[in-house]
């Protein structure tokens, strides 16, 4: 059957999460017609169930400028969206453990300061101290990002969807996309529940199954399938502001306005992505609890009421793929966020938007191009 | 224990020491097999024998003769060598995974004791986690005075406890009718039975009537409703239920119950009240063959969720079953013999017996697993509670633990949730400490009747453990290997 | 309300511990939850979201309502742990506190 009821979109977004939104978004706001595929329910995996970390902290280089200019956006999130999204700025640290940690963290931001990022700045053991009464006594210092924060994944990838549902674009939940071919200008998708949708421009935001879509056009990319766990405890009383990760280690822990504590930073789970699934690996769960114990001494009674795991995709560079198709005209990929595409979401979908209706963007995109991978 | 010295810490861990996981585990241990027994409790004998070996009742016609079998099931167990560890919380139950070295495939569980976690690893794993009682969401069933009926005949069974000052009973059930002798015989007090049972019930259960008059139970579940009808003040067709605090509003101080509003033939009742007790039925406790990853299914009559079993309690997950109530409502003595077949079956999986000495073993099992069944269908028809008080009004507190009403999960179905993980992720319902058990059915069907479709379309929260809460300290003590460890500081 | 049946009231042994710092007593036996309520005590805590009160709901570990704090560790299930003697047991006021 092929979906004539609605007017033919003038692109079809494949996947549902923040970025697929997003895209729909930015593209809706400019008069495009859009249609989201998505396989499952909006925002059912990484975008759903994420940290919800808003960070510019810490970033790999290529993404600084694309995360900073996302951060003018998370800043207005009301005013693009109509809803805050939880949005609350209130930092992130990265904590340093050791004088060398600490050294580390100073050559970072001699690197950014000569990029011309300022954003990022050491802190010592006093301003540390101030900022995160609960740390452990050890730690010397850290890096800060004051202008970051956290946000509620599940309430932003919705308010995102509910906007662009608002200025237009339609949503097609509930079959996963089995094929992808382009004829005479036009793509023609195919869904597992047997719909065709045709449009000339298609968006691979397809996350975890990015991957499969890039395959359809003959554009094979190394992405692996992860599923990064996350645990939550109950609540307690309202004792740290910031979002506090580790340089030695790897750790997010923040506590929500609700008073539950959020404690991940990216300890791998298994994910079976054909199955929707994900399983626990509580060896390291064990290591995360263990981080929280030495670095807050104060949640070593805290009790753990639910932990999680959500699938997404990483990149062996661990950055993303945003751009167009190496191989097809009109198709552009927006995916491989490796566990910390949240943040980027505003931003990447204005610049899928840029591509496809202006034909490029502003900001440096080149290194996150998918021919990176072409042996 | 046969498997020291391996990998295996016990051949076959049972969860839960109810009717089903004693039997189960007696079974299993008797034919050779190490069978270690997990259960929460201090003493054996699951909720329906709660305190079977110590209650402080000692006058045994309160308890009535079906609460004094348990006590036939210890035996057994104590003779037949499995190793039992009370006091015990299982959080997890994890998917086996195949050991590629040797191409056996161990499951981990998770459990807590004595103040400390630790994994444990197995063969094969019995869940015979039973049942708990449904969610009652009516206004104001979260003031204190409000408790389960079956909370109720725990604090009987376990402290010789009884309600004192103006007593009301609630619902409907075999459960209440049973607690109400019980009473009845101790001499406790108990103003009013509320039954809710609706009438247009007793019409769609006549024609399984010739089913349930061959029940064994028949006799002995009639004669006591009847003894409570005679001797108690029964307020039938009740067909709404409001518990008032004695504050405004009933928040925000300390408001504790102090009436119930009933509603009957459409005029409004108020009673006095310091302690309102309710149910409407028992439902699986599926909470770890959910997180263990086991399908589950919407099962109509019942109007509940259960994990998919075949005739052995054998899950979708390999090596993962299930005996008892908790893989449907089908009673204490359905769940004694279904944990015998779930412990054959085990052993048959396991090699330690063959395929015809399973069936054959089996057979006395299976007939008295279908002579306990007889009638079943009966009473779930007879029992179903009126939408009413399935799908509350909108005010109405659904998730007790994060406050949420009926009213904001159906404006997240009009904002977009379909189901109710969508609606967990944008309202936080089933996010509390009791993750769901109390709101999940409830959630389910609100959404169902919101979207006008079934509640096997509207689906349930995937729920994910721990699925009991434990402490970070507990979590971070865990084992953890050098390569674990490794990991952590390479990022 | 709840009372203790004659029969037990005599036969038992009792156990001393407190409520709040008040002195109590229950049976050899009694879960926390039950010994509150055969003390008089229905409210264990008013919940971190609304400051509603709430006592004992399923006395089976299932419901979180009757969390309380036992000898300094909080968010402890009345219902699953057996009162002893000299045990400290105090009603819990919305979230509590880290470090406890």
């Amino acid at each position: 059957m092929t979906a004539t009821a609605s007017p033919k979109p003038d692109v079809i977004v494949i996947g549902g999460g923040l970025h697929g939104c997003s895209a729909a978004l930015h593209l809706s706001m400019r008069g495009v017609r859009v249609l989201v595929l998505e396989k499952d329910h909006v925002a059912r995996h990484a975008s759903g169930v994420n940290a919800g970390g808003v960070r510019q902290l810490g970033r790999h280089v290529a993404e600084v400028p694309l995360s900073v200019a996302s951060m003018a956006l998370w800043h207005g999130i009301r005013d693009l969206v109509d809803d805050d999204c939880g949005f609350e700025s209130h930092g992130q640290i990265k904590v340093a453990e050791t004088e060398a940690e600490l050294e580390t963290v100073r050559a970072r931001v001699a690197v950014l300061n000569a990029l011309g990022f300022t954003h990022e700045e050491v802190i010592g053991q006093d301003e540390l101290r101030s900022l995160v009464p609960a740390i452990a006594d050890h730690c010397v210092g850290a890096l800060v990002s004051r202008g970051d924060g956290a946000a509620i994944p599940f309430r932003t990838t919705f308010a995102f969807r509910r906007k662009a549902i608002a200025l237009g674009a339609r949503f097609q939940e509930g079959g996963a996309v089995t094929r992808l071919a382009r004829n005479g200008g036009l793509w023609t998708v195919e869904t597992a529940d047997g719909a065709k949708y045709e449009a000339p421009v298609v968006v691979n935001a397809a996350g975890a199954w990015a991957d499969r879509i890039a395959a359809q056009v003959g554009e094979p990319v190394p992405l692996e399938v992860i599923a990064p766990m996350l645990m939550i405890t109950a609540r307690v009383a309202p004792f740290i502001k910031p979002v506090v990760g580790a340089t030695g280690r790897t750790l997010s822990f923040k506590q929500f306005p609700n008073g539950t504590v959020l404690i991940g930073g990216g300890l791998l789970g298994r994910a079976v992505r054909d199955e929707n699934r994900t399983e626990l690996d509580f060896s390291q769960v064990s290591v995360n609890a263990r981080t929280v114990w030495d670095l807050f001494p104060c949640m070593r009674g805290a009790t753990i009421v639910r932990s999680w795991a959500g699938i997404e995709a990483r990149m062996p560079d661990q950055i993303p793929v945003i751009g167009p198709s190496g191989t097809e005209p009109d198709l552009y990929h927006s995916f491989g966020f490796s566990a910390h595409g949240f943040q980027l979401g505003p931003i990447v979908g204005r610049i899928t938007a840029d591509l496809i209706t202006a034909g490029s963007t502003d900001l440096p995109i080149d290194p996150f191009r998918i021919g990176r991978f072409a042996a | 224990m046969s498997a020291q010295g391996s990998k295996f810490d016990f051949d076959i861990a049972v969860v839960g020491s109810g009717p089903a996981g004693l039997a189960a585990a007696a079974l299993a241990a008797s034919k050779g097999a190490s069978v270690v027994l997990l259960d929460e409790q201090a003493e054996p004998g699951g909720q329906i024998y709660r305190a079977v070996t110590e209650t402080p009742v000692r006058d045994r016609k309160v308890l009535g003769p079906d609460y004094w079998h348990g006590a036939e099931l210890l035996g057994p167990l104590r003779d037949s060598g499995a190793t039992h560890w009370p006091g015990t919380t299982v959080w997890s139950v994890a998917r086996p995974r195949e050991d590629a070295a040797d191409g056996s495939r161990p499951i981990q569980i998770g459990l807590s004791r004595n103040g400390a976690a630790s994994m444990l690893t197995v063969r094969h794993v019995i869940l015979a986690t039973g049942a708990l009682e449904r969610p009652f969401p009516i206004p104001g069933w979260t003031l204190p005075g409000v408790l389960g009926a079956g909370a109720a005949q725990v604090l009987l069974k376990t402290s010789g406890l009884v309600p004192s000052g103006a007593t009301v009973m609630a619902g409907s059930g075999p459960l209440l009718w049973l607690l109400a002798w019980q009473y009845l015989q101790a001499g406790a007090r108990i103003d009013a039975i509320l039954d809710t049972t609706p009438r247009e019930n007793w019409r769609a259960a006549l024609p399984l009537l010739p089913g349930f008059l061959r029940s064994p139970y028949l006799g002995k579940g009639m004669k006591l409703m009847l003894d409570v009808r005679r001797k108690l003040t029964v307020i039938g067709n009740v067909t709404s239920l409001r518990a008032e605090s004695g504050l405004a509003g009933g928040k925000g101080g300390e408001g504790v119950l102090k009436s119930v509003v009933y509603t009957r033939n459409g005029t409004e009742h108020r009673l006095p009240a310091d302690t309102l007790l309710l149910h409407h039925g028992v439902i699986p406790n599926l909470n770890l063959a959910n997180a263990t990853g086991c399908a589950q299914r919407w099962d109509e009559q019942q109007r509940c969720w259960r994990p998919t079993t075949d005739e052995w309690g054998a899950t979708s997950v390999e090596g993962v079953s299930l005996a008892g109530d908790g893989a449907g409502i089908g009673g204490a003595r359905a769940a004694e013999e279904a944990g015998r077949l779930t412990a054959l079956d085990a052993l048959y999986r396991l090699g330690r017996i063959g395929r015809e000495q399973r069936d054959q073993s089996a057979a006395p099992f299976r007939a008295a697993l279908d002579r306990a069944l007889t009638g079943r269908a009966f009473l779930d028809t007879l029992y179903t509670p009126a939408e009413a008080f399935r799908v509350p009004a909108d005010d109405t507190i659904v998730c007790r633990c994060e406050e949420v009403t009926a009213g904001a999960v159906r404006e997240a179905v009009r904002l977009g949730c379909s189901g109710p993980n969508q609606a967990k992720s944008f309202l936080r319902c089933g996010m509390g400490p009791c993750q769901g058990r109390l709101c999940g059915p409830t959630v389910t069907e609100v959404i169902a009747a919101e979207r006008n479709v079934s509640p096997a379309e509207v689906g349930y929260y995937r729920l994910r453990p721990p699925v009991k809460p434990i402490t970070l300290a507990e979590l971070a003590a865990l084992p953890k290997t050098d390569a674990d460890i490794d990991a952590v500081f390479k990022h | 309300m709840f009372r203790r049946l004659p029969e037990i009231e005599t036969a038992s042994s009792t156990v001393a511990f407190t409520i709040d710092g008040r002195p109590a007593s229950a049976r050899a036996g009694d879960s926390v939850a039950a010994a509150l309520l055969a003390n008089g005590v229905t409210v264990c805590r008013n919940t971190p979201v609304s400051g509603a009160a709430r006592g004992p709901y399923c006395m089976m570990g299932v419901c979180f309502d009757c969390l309380v704090t036992i000898d300094g560790t909080g968010n402890r299930q009345g219902c699953q742990v057996r009162v002893a003697p000299g045990m400290a047991v105090e009603t819990q006021n919305g979230k509590r506190e880290v470090e406890r």
